[in-house]
This record gives structure tokens, sequence and C-alpha cells, in this order.
């Protein structure tokens, strides 16, 4: 009864997730102390990594959809604002206590993270917990202010370039920043 | 191969690399990157190895295992995420046998059953959020944050905020000498 994907799309996604990986391992962010250091505000990494993936990745994709269109679609989730809201405050929570989030705890499990595999494992009773409650949740959080899958281009009627150039200066003052005060607190080696 | 071997590069290498690895998948492959979705499959496979048939009364396994192939881009994708980190930290020599970090035994202890029960809790509160929301650190922080869309935005803020105030409560400042 359980369909494959094509081979092409599989393989295609198993290259996607050996660079993926390779480069979540080699940026130390598949590192409990280097997670737990952002969120004690003391090492950012994982900030940094993170505005920098969105900006790089932002440019490109809204550069080829100018030059081809709904060619190259978007992928937007849905803003179920209130469950974008509560869910991010489990996660949150979720993650300082495991030290990982989804991807970078499979990560950990690859450079040998021992307790990253029980990490893991909660994750799918996670994942087996949800289904269970998810059709109480369609019924209740996930309809309280569900805006579909809506972009702040969308609701603001602005050239994506506004966005783009927004979140590039927003990003360059952040790392600023970072770098002036990691250089003020301390010549420590940072991401190991 | 010396750059291979370097175990640890810029983290805004690593940012730019994963940005560029998203035109990619938006471009060329038509998909975003995101990783959550797959431990729906995967508990969803599990379980229906002891019951198929909650499994496929259930419309939230039926979305994700019938409708869509079971078997798909993003599941291959996280079996090569292990594989990738594998290879990364073996070029690298930058392998890791953690079993209780410093900063988790500084205010729970050592035991390594400790730990891996508090890994575990967690892991089921990391899923529950990334599902409740959507989407996880990828999905929603990386893919969603590149397009703008305002759920993965307000799931961004509030999983750094919620995250800031429980690392604090748990381990306060003095957290900091233990990462």
């Amino acid at each position: 009864m359980f369909r494959f994907d094509t081979p092409l799309n599989l393989v295609l996604g198993l290259v996607t997730g050996l660079v993926f990986g390779f480069l979540l391992q080699r940026g130390a962010v598949s590192r409990y102390r280097v997670i737990l250091g952002q969120f004690l505000w003391a090492n950012h990494t994982m900030l940094r990594v993170m505005l920098t993936a969105v900006v790089v990745g932002a440019i490109g994709i809204f550069a080829m959809r100018q030059i081809w269109g709904d060619a190259v679609p978007l992928h937007v989730k849905s803003a179920t604002i209130l469950g974008n809201a509560i869910g991010g405050i489990i996660f949150g929570i979720g993650m300082v206590v495991l030290g990982y989030c989804p991807g970078t705890g499979v990560a950990a499990m690859g450079e040998g993270s021992r307790h990253a595999v029980f990490g893991v494992l909660g994750m799918l009773a996670g994942a087996a917990i949800y289904a269970e409650l998810h059709a109480a949740m369609k019924g209740s959080i996930l309809k309280v202010a569900d805006l579909g899958k809506v972009t702040l281009v969308d609701k603001t009627g602005a050239s994506p370039w506004v966005f783009v150039l927004a979140s590039a200066v927003i990003a360059v003052v952040v790392f600023a920043l970072l770098h002036k005060r990691d250089q003020a607190a301390s010549p420590g080696q940072e991401g190991t | 191969m010396n750059v291979l071997k370097k175990p640890r590069w810029s983290p805004y290498v690593i940012g730019a690399g994963i940005g560029v690895l998203s035109w990619i998948t938006f471009g060329v492959m038509h998909k975003a990157l995101g990783v959550s979705t797959t431990f729906v499959r995967v508990a969803g496979l599990i379980g229906s190895i002891f019951s198929s048939g909650h499994i496929k009364a259930n419309a939230y396994y039926e979305r994700y295992l019938i409708t869509q192939a079971a078997v798909d881009w993003q599941m291959l994708l996280v079996i090569g995420l292990f594989v990738g980190a594998l290879i990364s930290s073996l070029l690298g020599k930058s392998r890791i046998k953690e079993t209780v970090p410093e900063l988790w035994a500084s205010k729970f202890g050592r035991s390594k059953a400790g730990r891996y029960v508090g890994a575990f809790i967690g892991g089921i509160l990391v899923l529950i959020g990334a599902r409740l929301a959507g989407g996880c650190t990828s999905g929603h922080g990386i893919s969603g944050g590149m397009q703008y869309a305002i759920g993965s935005w307000v799931f961004f803020v509030t999983f750094f905020v919620a995250g800031l105030a429980t690392a604090f409560a748990l381990y306060g400042k003095e957290g900091r000498n233990h990462v």
C-alpha cells in the first residue's frame, strides 16, 4: 500500500541530504554545546548560519523567479499563526532540553553523538503522539488566525527585493554587532 | 582536498552553502529543505508493522503515507543528512562520542540514563512542536525564512525566544562556563 517516490527524486534527495549533513557537521551546528551556547547567548554560530542561509537563499530564489517566473515555484507553509507560535514555544523548550533540532539531531548521530540517538527516538515518539493529536488541533488551535500560505511579499504587495535588501541589511548589522561583542567578551575560539 | 580535511568552516560559508543548496532544490528539484515530516512518515511506517488498521484510519498518516509517496525525496534527504555528517566528521577527524554534555552534567549530574531520558523527552517536545507549527528549523526557519513566509517567521521568533528563556531558566548565566 505504500508508494515510493520516483528513483530520480530519491537520488536527488539523498544527494541534497549528503551536502546538507556535511555542511551542518562542518559548521559545528550539529554540536550540543554550540546550540546551547546560542541559547545562552554565548556562541552565535547557529544564528550566523541561519541568517546567512536565509539571505543567500532568498537572493537566488527571487532572482530565479525574476527570470523564470512560476517555473520556479515557491513552497510556502501555512500561516496558522497560533499553531506556529505555540508549536514554536514547545519546539524551543524541547530544543534546549535536547540540544538539537530534527536536522542537527540526525547529523549529530552521524558524527557519533550517543545521546542524540535517544533524542531522535524521542522525536519519533513525538511524531506518533502528534499524529494522534492532529485531528483535535485541526479543530482548535490550527483554526485560530489561519491566514493561509501567505508571505510578507503577498501581504504588502511590495517587490520581493525590498525584503531581500532589508534582510541583508539586518543580517550585516547583526553580524557586525555580534563580531564586536565577541571581540570585547573574549578572544576564545568559537564553534569547535 | 585540504579544505575537506579542515575540521571547521566559517559559519558564513556554511550558511551560504545552505543558501546555494536551496537555489538548487527550488530551481531544479522543485523542493524546499525540510526534515520533520520524515519523522511522521517513519513513525507511521513503524506503526503499520504493529497495527496497519490504526495507521490507515488516521487522516494525518493517510496524508503523508498514502496520498503522498511514503518513501520520498525528504526521507532520502534525512538518510543523506546522517551519512553526510558521518563523512564530514571522518574527513575532518572531528568525530565525537558524547553521552552526557558538560552543561547538562553541571545541572542534572553525570548519569547517562538520566541524560538519555532527558534527551528522549526533549525529542518528544521538539517533534510535537514542529508538527503543530508545520515545520522545524529547516522547513520553517531556513526554507520558510528565505521566502518571507509569515508563519515561518512567527515560528522562528517564538522558538528562538522560548529557547533563550528555557536556557536561562535551566542553566542561568553560569551555564556559559560549560559551553
